[in-house]
């Protein structure tokens, strides 16, 4: 509850604060405060187990030391996103402080979409995650690639929308109970759906697959995280798509879990679709933006087991994954907003020029890759574990595995240019690179590799 | 809970070299970097040595060691020096002073990350051969190969880079499936429980709750796939065997003798400790279907010796020929065989490596290593030559030297098996001297050409680097009963398994 209020709270004055702030760096430190306010904040609510305000909320929104953990990762992520990125989010236009102010809002719909307990907080959550991401992808103004991935983004998610609601609109009329839009009370049955139900389950079940980017809806974005801002990509693709993660799995575990004989099969079409397209499309990338664009649906495709699984294993295994993955890319985006060649030639000879940025980019990519004594590899084990125990689909578990083999292919195509090829480009970067940042991107690889050693500094968070 | 937390033999084995390599990296000088990582692998290869005669002479209580690392999911920091650990232990521990003392001329750019990656490949394949809880050894059979590829991507030949991602890829997606296989059975596991008969966790990782799993012949059936697939990529067992050649060639001859020589030990070594224990229902089923491969793979690579020109692609072959013999053998799962294939995977680790330095020590003169354009390097560095021919004669497994006795037993576990694999494997032999001789005779032989005029004789290190193996060759030749005695207990652990 604390996160929830202090973001949105934080938001708005960040907003109004537009017009006081002088200089342009003000805005940043002003973010970076309140994000660090909203960590302890959330810290203290999951020491203590209340909120600091008491709030009836009639049992909409469900805080858990499993939910509050989530959101710590996902603030601490993007504190990490702010501290490396502050003076690139400054670069992208002249409204600094409404940028920060959108991002602000996007993690109090992720904070609601982490903890909703009924449908109609789950549509508020999502709502108030996306809309602040249509402008954010738009922001570069005067770059028509921007332009035309936040119409298209607007368009899509809009339609997106459209469908959550009708699917809410089924599952609400068609309960066999009294109807009611409480997750926990929503009783599919075990045996073979009711019209109006089975509907309602696809339609929510088209909403966030679309939110999630995972195949076949998955066609906006590559374009979308290819036209928008780097910074702002870095953060759609890590802890936005987390957020809709944890909405898609509380979801489908809370409402649908008695009727999981009767979805998991299309769940499991999705996944193996979505890594097959995922990995396949990233090798023949020659952007690295794009590469990563399409990375993330191919790690959206591994996420999803967690989906198809829905056990103890796939619960820990996601807040692992969104952790592992979102330091990984966000260091990643890092490294990438500083070079003025996005191909995969421009990163050439790296090693020799920024061994710091080398090494750590080398440890996030073996992370996405998932080799271990990285964060990376943990997330994947406790997803391949959640699904072999599930036991139902063990071909999707092979199926997974031999697209990570894939997606070592062009991770490593990364790591070859660092170490292995020279720079032969004639244009000379400018590294625009301070003492500060090298520490963070060693911090941030550091703590990947914390994770991959004992995942149990966040696991044993899930039960405090 | 207090947990031991008293320094063992594995710990020292694992955590000194990977404390040696990284301090290497922070080394300026060259000499520095040599000198330093020469000394650290002594003091290795001093504790192993000493966890050979500690275990011969006292209780076993510093062998093994146990630390719940992941008490949650139920793995942990457990490993144990068992027979097979220590042989390979031993066998990684002389390897790598050998190869420093052998390489001290060459010329490596960034000497500092070379060595110290290589020393770190030293402690990754340390803690494969020590781990005792699965999830453990995955961690290690895939961190040995991480600075192997950097290794082999960053100082090879000239299509290093193409070489060495295939190398990569193959073993990658190997171990990947192994994992899925890993997981399945620790699923299978029984509960862990602490003193007190509390669960800690719901399955274990624990190398005796593997081999305790109960599994049905059907699940045995592909999970044995899944494992040896990973294994028989890196052995490599024909048909998984493409990245070998490639990758010897490419790779610096350092870490080809690496490779060859210990490394490839990881494949069999996996198949020994985990897959016939866990699966003995699916090695009955299709043992005839792995020798076969192996025999095929054997007599192949063999005959693709023999065609060879360019010395390192022959010693390639050569290695694919005798793995494929051990990897033939210890599906036979027959008690004479399995203690050659033992002996055997330290012999032929030491013979490759001294193989290896003598082409290395050629190339690095000359400059090529190709037959057709070497000749009557004899009469220009006779010290070497007869290094060599002591080292070919144990490549084509001669008696006296250390390859007759390892090899002899194989045979004979093969004709336990089937008369008729046993017969074609054999064929083996006689390629083995065609493809050693003829290489001998040809390049050692016969009249000095206008290349090898500028041929010197050896240096003393690498006079000493090539006595200790040729000492080590004949040692184990004439007397290898210690070798038998430090093994016994795991071939008789694993017999009677299978009765």
């Amino acid at each position: 509850m604390n996160a929830i209020i202090l973001t949105a709270v934080w938001g708005i004055v960040m907003m109004f604060g537009g017009a006081f702030f002088k200089q342009k760096s003000t805005p940043k430190y002003w973010a970076i405060a309140g994000l660090i306010l909203a960590i302890i904040a959330n810290c203290a609510e999951v020491y203590m187990q209340k909120p600091m305000v008491a709030i009836e909320l009639k049992g909409m929104l469900d805080f858990t030391s499993f939910n509050l953990t989530f959101i710590t990762i996902v603030l601490v992520c993007t504190l990490l996103l702010f501290l490396l990125n502050g003076r690139d989010i400054e670069k992208v236009g002249n409204n600094v402080s409404e940028y920060f102010a959108l991002i602000f809002f996007v993690l109090c719909g992720v904070s609601i979409a982490a903890t909703y307990n009924t449908l109609l907080t789950l549509f508020l959550g999502i709502e108030i995650l996306s809309i602040p991401l249509y402008i954010l992808t738009g922001s570069d103004k005067r770059n028509l690639k921007s332009n035309e991935a936040a119409l298209k983004y607007f368009l899509m998610g809009s339609f997106s929308t459209g469908i959550l609601l009708m699917g809410i609109a089924f599952i609400y009329g068609g309960n066999t109970g009294t109807p009611t839009f409480y997750i926990n009370n929503i009783n599919l049955g075990t045996g073979k759906l009711p019209v109006m139900l089975a509907i309602g389950l696809v339609f929510l079940l088209i909403a966030m697959v679309f939110k999630v980017s995972a195949a076949p809806f998955h066609f906006w974005a590559p374009d979308v995280y290819d036209g928008a801002p780097t910074v702002f990509t870095s953060f759609m693709a890590t802890i936005v798509k987390a957020g809709g993660f944890i909405a898609f799995i509380r979801l489908f575990e809370h409402a649908f879990g008695t009727a999981q004989q009767q979805w998991q099969i299309l769940i499991a079409i999705i996944t193996a679709a979505t890594l097959l397209i995922g990995n396949l499309t990233a090798v023949f990338q020659q952007s690295v933006k794009r590469m990563l664009a399409y990375s993330s649906i191919a790690q959206a495709g591994f996420m999803l087991l967690a989906i198809f699984a829905i056990n103890q294993f796939a619960k820990e295994g996601i807040i692992l994954y969104t952790a592992a993955y979102s330091l990984a890319t966000i260091g990643l985006f890092a490294i990438l907003i500083k070079m003025s060649d996005y191909t995969i030639d421009g990163f050439n000879g790296l090693a020799k020029q920024q061994p710091v940025l080398a090494i750590t980019a080398t440890i996030f990519l073996l992370s996405l890759t998932g080799v271990p004594l990285t964060a990376g590899f943990q997330a994947k084990l406790f997803m391949l574990m959640a699904a072999v125990n599930d036991g139902r689909q063990i071909w999707l578990v092979v199926f997974a595995v031999l697209c990570a083999a894939i997606s070592a292919y062009y991770y490593f195509k990364i790591i070859q240019a660092i170490y292995f090829k020279e720079n032969t480009s004639a244009v000379n970067q400018q590294w625009d690179i301070t003492p500060a940042f090298k520490t963070l991107l060693i911090i941030t690889a550091g703590l990947v590799i914390i994770i991959g050693i004992w995942p149990s500094v966040i696991i044993d968070w899930l039960y405090y | 809970m207090d947990q031991d937390i008293s320094i063992t033999f594995p710990h020292v084995l694992i955590f000194f070299p990977l404390v040696a390599g990284l301090i290497t990296f922070f080394f300026k000088k060259d000499a520095t970097v040599k000198s330093w990582a020469l000394f650290s692998s002594v003091i290795t290869l001093c504790v192993s040595l000493g966890s050979i005669y500690y275990a011969n002479n006292k209780a076993l209580s510093g062998l093994t060691f146990n630390y719940e690392w992941l008490k949650y999911i139920g793995a942990s920091f457990s490993v144990s020096l068992d027979g097979m650990g220590r042989i390979l232990t031993l066998l990684t521990a002389i390897s790598f002073p050998v190869i420093f003392v052998a390489t001290y001329k060459s010329q490596y750019k960034n000497t500092n990350s070379f060595y110290g990656l290589l020393l770190l490949t030293q402690a990754g394949l340390m803690g494969v051969f020590l781990a005792s809880d699965a999830l453990l050894f995955y961690f290690f059979w895939e961190l040995a190969i991480i600075p192997v590829y950097f290794l082999c991507s960053k100082w090879g030949g000239d299509k290093r880079i193409q070489a060495t991602f295939k190398f990569f890829i193959y073993t990658f997606t190997g171990s990947l499936l192994m994992l899925v296989g890993i997981i399945y059975i620790y699923l299978q596991t029984a509960a862990t429980q602490d003193a007190t008969g509390k669960i800690i966790s719901a399955h274990s990782f624990a190398i005796n709750y593997f081999y305790a799993a109960q599994l049905t012949a059907d699940q045995q059936s592909w999970l044995f796939w899944l494992f040896f697939i990973a294994f028989a990529i890196k052995m490599p067992v024909f048909p998984f065997h493409t990245w070998q050649p490639d990758t010897y060639e490419q790779s610096p001859s350092a870490v080809t003798m690496v490779l060859s020589g210990v490394m490839v030990k990881m494949g069999l070594f996996g198949v020994v400790r985990w897959l016939l224990p866990m699966f003995p229902l699916a090695v009955a089923k299709f043992d005839t279907t792995v020798i076969i491969l192996s025999v095929i793979g054997i007599v192949y690579a063999s005959l693709l010796a023999i065609k060879q020109d360019d010395l390192k692609r022959l010693v390639a072959y050569s290695s694919i020929a005798h793995i494929g013999l051990m990897s033939a053998t210890i599906f036979t799962t027959k008690q004479i065989g399995l203690e050659g294939v033992m002996i055997q995977m330290f012999n032929h680790g030491i013979n490759i490596i001294g193989l290896w330095i003598v082409i290395e020590m050629i190339e690095r003169q000359l400059g090529v290593r190709k037959i057709s354009q070497l000749s009557g390097i004899a009469h220009k560095a006779p010290v070497l030559t007869i290094m060599l021919v002591v080292i070919g004669f144990a490549n084509i497994a001669l008696p006296l030297t250390n390859a007759f006795v390892g090899e002899f037993m194989m045979f004979s576990g093969l004709f336990q098996f089937n008369g008729w694999i046993a017969t074609v494997a054999l064929v083996s032999i006689i390629l083995a001297a065609v493809y050693t001789l003829t290489m001998v005779q040809k390049v050692f032989y016969g009249q000095v050409n206008a290349l090898t005029t500028n041929m010197k004789e050896i240096s003393v290190n690498e006079q000493v680097a090539l006595s200790i193996i040729v000492v080590a060759i004949f040692l184990s030749g004439i007397y290898p009963q210690p070798l038998f005695d430090l093994t016994k207990d795991t071939v008789t652990g694993i017999i009677t398994r299978f009765k």
